[in-house]
């Protein structure tokens, strides 16, 4: 079974602060991750290797530094890796991100592509769903938990909605898209480490994809960030010490009757 | 698109540094030098540089193509034969825009013996409603919904497609965005036009640490979901009329490729969707134990609210993972939301912080949750809380 795990390098958002004074984030010393949710990809898609046979190959777009999420991805037990790195690249919106990598998917052999339900730094589950239709294949997204057919050609997943989950069955090739609960993602070990950096990484740039720069990138992109500004921030309102509890329920009570809240 | 920087006419004043938000300009002697694989062209360089010195080029767009698309859509969205809340929502917000544009909005119809809700989508302000009703779009599938809504769009050209960002309508946007090559905004919290007829969309990024405003300059229909609970319903006038289309369209079996053979519902009875519910009743791990949660249930029982978890007891499995809120459970922005023994990792803010009122309740005076409560009780949940509960049961005993 070929399996394609297309991933993304990510600030640790959590650890993104911002400036008080000019409301811009502060990047400096911001360590970058892989994308958490692709962790639970590229886990799937090591299980299913391991179970069925077959590779599992890494994809990104990204700037040079993007390769360690790349690494971490291979240490962790992915057999080889695609490194798509080109100034070309640079500052593209969703649609041109999945159509520069859809570009390169095309040109492999596999049977299932699976992303991370979407990127913490961005949060918009897009790029999955895009790449799908690029590929002209089905997906089914919010996957936590996974199956296949006896005959190895179906999936069935169950796939998360609002109230709940739906199971779903699809032929392959399919894209999927993975969530918490799919899965626990290893930690690669000292073994992985090392072995990572002797697996194949091949660099891909605009040349060598073959695709008119123009519509790569910025240049490329449907969408355009036009501003950005710090949110209203949201300052703490009263506090109150529940030395006497009933008067401090209340007080909330009237708080929020007055509100309008209750 | 380029941006060109005019050393010359630089002073060196920094003030572009500061206010990049990509990490894109760094100081280079008495000038900056620009980093083109962070800069996105948001231009907020530029409008700050006193020396005029930051240019940016766009693309010019052809107008007279782009101004055949008329009119507001919204894909409305129903499960289980009931129109969702986003859906009246959005036809709210919808007509606001389609007001300012001085054009039609439209509502989406898609699903089985779904017509009935055609008068409720008029009566909250649409102009007509196109239905779709047919067998093959009872359930829910990608394939089906997106063949039909990129039939409906293709021919009639509006000139903006909203979505609700659910499960569905986040699944469902991009596939019929990326069949026609267009660009998309996810998960918008802000909506409006501006002077040249565009649609201003703005979306929080990185956790909610940030906020962005992202137009669609050269492509047409501009297409956006956009994250429930945000803008509020209006009433509807039962007096509105307007014109219900009906459309026959029946797609074949084979055109969906994927098959649900079984749909789950794991909201328990009495709990609501946490993506929905007005008010949720939030717990987190100064809960201690499951059966503790008796106390938020019966809290979220008298405020008709729905009952949701952090992290870590979802985790346990004391709640269904539909109900976890936070980053990797679901976004929520209700008018009140009621934290108990959450201490507010960024994690869980990124879920919450936009809602209207915030009510935290920690033992811990310290908890990063008491920054963005409106109201904050420094106590024990398990001497306040049932107190809580009465003092709600004498005011609605009042009424």
């Amino acid at each position: 079974m070929k399996i394609i795990v297309p991933v993304k390098q990510v600030p640790e958002v959590a650890e993104v602060k911002v400036n008080e004074e000019t409301g811009t984030l502060i990047r400096e010393g911001v360590p970058s991750i892989l994308n958490p949710f692709d962790e639970y990809a590229v886990e799937e898609a090591i299980k299913l290797r391991e179970k069925y046979g077959g590779e599992v190959t890494i994809i990104t777009m990204g700037p040079p530094q993007a390769k360690e999420a790349l690494l971490k991805a291979l240490a962790m037990g992915g057999d080889g890796a695609i490194h798509m790195t080109d100034r070309a690249f640079a500052g593209a919106d969703t649609w041109v991100t999945a159509l520069t990598l859809a570009e390169q998917i095309k040109k492999m052999e596999y049977d299932l592509v699976i992303c991370g339900k979407q990127a913490i730094d961005g949060d918009t589950a897009q790029v999955g769903p895009e790449i799908a239709e690029i590929l002209k294949i089905p997906q089914i997204c919010y996957v936590r938990h996974l199956e296949l057919s006896e005959d190895e050609k179906f999936v069935i997943a169950h796939s998360e909605t609002d109230e709940g989950y739906d199971v779903v069955r699809a032929k392959m090739p399919v894209l999927l898209t993975a969530t918490k609960g799919l899965n626990e993602p290893r930690l690669p070990n000292i073994m992985g480490i090392m072995q990572a950096k002797k697996k194949p990484m091949e660099e891909v740039n605009a040349e060598t994809l073959g695709y008119d720069v123009d519509k790569l990138g910025l240049k490329g992109s449907p969408t355009q960030v036009r501003k950005v500004f710090p949110p209203e921030k949201k300052k703490g309102g009263i506090k109150i010490e529940a030395e006497d509890p009933k008067a401090a329920a209340k007080e909330l009570v009237e708080f929020l009757a007055k509100k309008g809240a209750i | 698109m380029t941006l060109e920087y005019d050393i010359d006419a630089c002073t060196g004043c920094m003030l572009c540094i500061k206010v990049c938000n990509f990490g894109a300009i760094e100081k280079d002697g008495d000038k900056v030098k620009f980093d083109m694989d962070k800069c996105v062209l948001c231009g907020s360089c530029e409008e700050v540089c006193r020396d005029d010195a930051i240019h940016i080029e766009r693309k010019t767009v052809d107008k007279e193509a782009l101004a055949e698309y008329k009119d507001v859509w919204v894909w409305c969205e129903t499960g289980g034969g009931r129109l969702r809340g986003v859906a009246l929502e959005l036809v709210t917000k919808g007509r606001e825009l389609a007001d300012k544009l001085g054009e039609n909005l439209v509502a989406v119809l898609i699903g089985h013996e779904i017509e009935g809700h055609a008068e409720t989508l008029i009566h909250h302000g649409a102009d007509q409603v196109l239905v779709v009703d047919d067998k093959s779009f009872e359930q829910y599938t990608t394939d089906a919904y997106t063949i039909a809504l990129n039939t409906l769009i293709a021919p009639r050209k509006p000139a903006i497609v909203l979505y609700g960002a659910t499960s569905h309508g986040r699944d469902l946007a991009p596939r019929v965005a990326a069949r026609m090559a267009l660009g998309l905004t996810a998960d918008c919290t802000g909506l409006d036009i501006d002077d040249e007829r565009q649609l201003v969309q703005t979306r929080p990024a990185f956790g909610g640490n940030i906020m962005a405003e992202i137009l669609s300059p050269y492509t047409r229909p501009q297409m956006a979901t956009v994250r429930p609970n945000v803008f509020k319903p209006g009433e509807p006038e039962t007096s509105r009329t307007g014109d219900i289309e009906k459309i026959e369209m029946t797609i074949s079996p084979v055109q969906i490729r994927t098959k649900v053979l079984e749909s789950v519902n794991e909201t328990v009875e009495g709990m609501k969707s946490v993506e929905e519910a007005d008010v949720i009743v939030c717990s987190g791990r100064g809960i201690k134990d499951p059966s503790n949660l008796d106390l938020p249930k019966q809290l979220a029982e008298l405020l008709d609210a729905a009952v949701g978890g952090s992290r870590p007891i979802v985790d346990l499995g004391w709640l269904p993972p539909s109900q976890q809120v936070g980053q990797s459970g679901r976004t929520v922005c209700p008018k009140l939301y009621i934290a108990l023994g959450i201490s507010g990792a960024i994690q869980h803010l990124a879920g919450m912080s936009s809602s209207d009122i915030i009510v935290a309740i920690n033992k811990d005076p310290e908890a990063p949750i008491f920054e963005i409560a409106d109201f904050g009780i420094v106590g024990d949940i398990f001497t306040v809380l049932p107190e809580v509960i009465d003092a709600v049961k004498k005011v609605q005993a009042e009424r």
